[in-house]
């Protein structure tokens, strides 16, 4: 396991995270090579079926950034990223993959020193979780998340919305 | 009205039959003293100072006010005979044996030649004139005043001498009274000045100097007509009929080719900081209202005066206060340092005060900065790296030197100091406007964790914003000095004049379409734009978007349950594609 390294997806938004990353570089500072970003215009672009797609491709887990609360170029993009990432992240659960591969940071233009803590610390984490393989899950596809699971869904949902604002 | 003819003091003069003498007289430049007369309020005679010989040229003479007597054909007016200066004498001493001696009285006294009042110095400030009354009844139309009781208890009061409701505190009465018997304060009973007050302090006033146009505006939460229907004073001497009580505000819709967002900022309020107690000493000064009191224009007259009007024997200037602070403001406010040496050497050119500069760092990055630095040290500042932490009234020990004491720790000899002053200015934070986001959901620009707007690029487009056709100037867009912000603006009038020559917006080729056959009409899109961009089309039962409006964000694309929404430049199957790619 030692020589484990994990393959990141960075989706990033293209007005804070996005240059936060580019400012990490301008600025000449280092972070591990473990994530590979794709630029969307803004956290809201990111759907769902992206991360799941990046875990079946290969990736380790996803890092999903966005411009924090209050500052989405697109006003309230980075919220509805901020509804749908624990959403998905029960789903991943449900799934029988370890939420923790899954992340939603904020990192703005200016914040290139922490996106590249952002980056390490998901780097060591994924590390420490071990790479992910589908085949040992066993998640059935014809029994989706029943009746009680939805209502965790909710209201995992529902609590994770609080404590975001 | 039939015209008569007058004389006074051997002078013709043609006149309205019935109008008042005063008036001829004031038309002819003779000057009647007076101390009850107003021009537009009904004459009194309470003063009688304003007393003259009337004669009808055939031996009847008679002593008249001449604020009420009307004139007649034939009247014969002298306004300087020995028996009218006996009668002003008498009526002045009389009034003098009441009332302790107002400027205005003295005055008289000197003009007319009395020296000693016969009848003693009273001690009273009121000369019962009416004028309060009469304006409060007459112009402002609040009949708030009135006269009470009779003979030697007779006095100017509110009605039962209770706080009076009618009263709009519009501060006419003190505004008239001769002798300063009615003043305005305030709950603690400390006399509002109205010449300490900076700025504007009528209702009607020209916003500032460079205000365009350049006319007075009426603040109609002022103005006495709007609040009680009286007063009209200002159409009554406008010569030219310019005022008008019926404007109202208006909107107005223009159509524009470009949009200059240049809101500016707002001062930081250090109230809050309870250590530096600005608000509760009162030679504790912000930025703003020390350099209000360096202009010319100002109260002071550009003196830099403490409150009791006397020269400040030393003055400490405290920078960074609210900004560069963890618990306010976290950024630079950049114009600080500069205008702090400005104000130190302000002071050594106007007063022989001992200047203190307590700055974190010294920041003169700019042309000419350093150099002006440098000439300030030779000027006898001096310049501590320290903030000031607190500032508490003098202790005696320290009262010869000044009243108030400001403690800070000067980093560079590693020692506490306390330094006693007279006057300490606080060189406040520039901090966004509290209105920014607002303004910024109207332009459809973004503000950043600070309130500052948020331009197109931080160094390749610092001028534009993301929204086409609106470009940023000056501090709204973050703290600037002078020069910066006037590069900055040119900037942007040189970036709006190349969009009108073009007369049209070139927008950015990414936005999100519908796909219709795809659409099945769920509507859960149109409530997630937050430019309004998706419309339901009720024939058609599909959503569709304005590609104008569209700002490409795609988090409609995301929702989108059927995958129908395409974001151009970003499509699902351009993300999967680069995925794919990726981690291949």
């Amino acid at each position: 396991m030692k020589d484990f390294e994990p393959k990141i997806l960075g989706i990033l938004c293209n007005w804070c995270s996005y240059t936060g990353a580019d400012l990490a570089g301008t600025a000449r500072m280092k972070y591990p090579a473990n994530m590979r970003s794709v630029r969307v215009m803004c956290s809201g672009r990111v759907d769902p079926g992206f991360i799941f797609d990046a875990l079946r491709a290969g990736a380790d887990g996803v890092l999903v950034c966005g411009c924090h609360p209050g500052d989405c170029h697109y006003h309230e993009g980075n919220y509805k990223c901020m509804r749908r990432i624990p959403l998905t992240k029960i789903l991943l659960e449900n799934m029988g993959i370890d939420p923790r591969r899954l992340r939603l940071e904020w990192v703005s233009a200016s914040e290139g020193a922490r996106f590249q803590q952002v980056v390490t610390e998901f780097t060591e984490e994924l590390r420490a979780l071990g790479p992910l393989k589908l085949s040992e899950l066993n998640f059935d596809p014809d029994h989706p998340a029943g009746g009680d699971n939805q209502i965790a869904v909710e209201s995992a949902a529902h609590d994770e919305l609080e404590a975001g604002h | 009205m039939e015209k008569v003819s007058i004389t006074i003091d051997g002078k013709p003069i043609e006149v309205e039959e019935g109008s008042y003498v005063l008036q001829a007289a004031e038309e002819l430049g003779i000057k009647i003293p007076t101390l009850c007369y107003y021009e537009h309020m009904t004459p009194y005679a309470a003063c009688r100072i304003c007393s003259v010989e009337a004669r009808d040229g055939k031996g009847w003479t008679k002593i008249v006010t001449a604020c009420n007597y009307p004139a007649w054909d034939g009247l014969q007016i002298f306004t300087n005979t020995p028996r009218v200066i006996t009668a002003r004498k008498v009526n002045l001493e009389m009034l003098m044996s009441h009332c302790a001696p107002a400027p205005v009285l003295q005055e008289l006294a000197d003009e007319l030649g009395v020296k000693e009042p016969r009848w003693g110095i009273g001690t009273d400030t009121c000369i019962m004139c009416g004028l309060c009354v009469r304006i409060c009844d007459e112009v402002v139309g609040a009949h708030a005043l009135t006269f009470s009781s009779r003979g030697i208890d007779r006095e100017v009061s509110t009605p039962f001498k209770l706080e009076s409701e009618d009263c709009i505190l519009c501060g006419a009465c003190a505004r008239y009274c001769p002798t300063g018997h009615i003043r305005m304060t305030d709950t603690n009973g400390r006399i509002l000045h109205s010449e300490l007050m900076l700025g504007p302090n009528t209702a009607i006033s020209i916003p500032f100097r460079q205000a365009i146009p350049n006319a007075p505006r009426i603040d109609p939460d002022y103005c006495i007509h709007m609040t009680t229907g009286g007063c009209k004073l200002c159409s009554k001497v406008c010569p030219k009929e310019c005022i008008n009580y019926e404007d109202k505000d208006e909107f107005e819709e223009l159509e524009i080719g470009a949009i200059i967002v240049a809101t500016g900022f707002q001062d930081f309020d250090p109230t809050p900081m309870k250590q530096f107690g600005y608000g509760k000493y009162p030679n504790v000064l912000s930025s703003i209202e020390f350099e209000q009191m360096n202009n010319a224009a100002s109260p002071t007259d550009g003196k830099i005066l403490m409150e009791n009007g006397e020269e400040p024997r030393s003055i400490a200037i405290l920078h960074c206060i609210g900004s560069r602070d963890e618990d306010h403001h976290k950024y630079c406010s950049r114009v600080c340092c500069m205008y702090a040496l400005k104000f130190a050497h302000l002071v050594k050119e106007k007063t022989d005060a001992e200047v203190y500069q307590l700055y974190i760092d010294m920041r003169t990055f700019g042309k000419g900065y350093e150099e002006f630095y440098q000439r300030i040290l030779t000027e006898g500042v001096n310049v501590i790296r320290g903030k000031g932490g607190e500032i508490v009234p003098s202790p005696p020990e320290y009262s010869g030197e000044g009243n108030l004491l400001v403690r800070c720790e000067d980093t560079l000899i590693g020692k506490f100091r306390e330094i006693p002053v007279d006057m300490v200015i606080l060189c406040t934070a520039l901090e966004a406007r509290s209105d920014a986001e607002d303004i910024a959901r109207k332009f459809n620009i973004s503000t950043g964790a600070d309130g500052w707007f948020i331009e197109a690029h931080p160094k390749l487009a610092p001028v534009s914003t993301t929204t086409e056709g609106v470009f940023l100037a000056g501090v709204c867009q973050g703290p600037k000095d002078i020069p910066d912000t006037v590069a900055q603006g040119t900037a942007a009038a040189a970036h709006s004049i190349r969009l009108l020559n073009m007369g049209e917006v070139l927008m950015d080729a990414a936005y999100a379409e519908i796909v219709e056959e795809f659409c099945s009409g769920c509507r859960i899109c149109n409530g997630l734009c937050p430019y309004n961009a998706i419309t339901f089309d009720e024939e058609k039962k599909v959503s569709e978007i304005n590609s104008a409006l569209c700002k490409a964000c795609g988090t409609c694309v995301a929702a989108c349950p059927t995958g129908a929404i395409k974001a151009r430049h970003f499509t699902d199957d351009q993300i999967y594609a680069q995925i794919e790619g990726i981690l291949a």
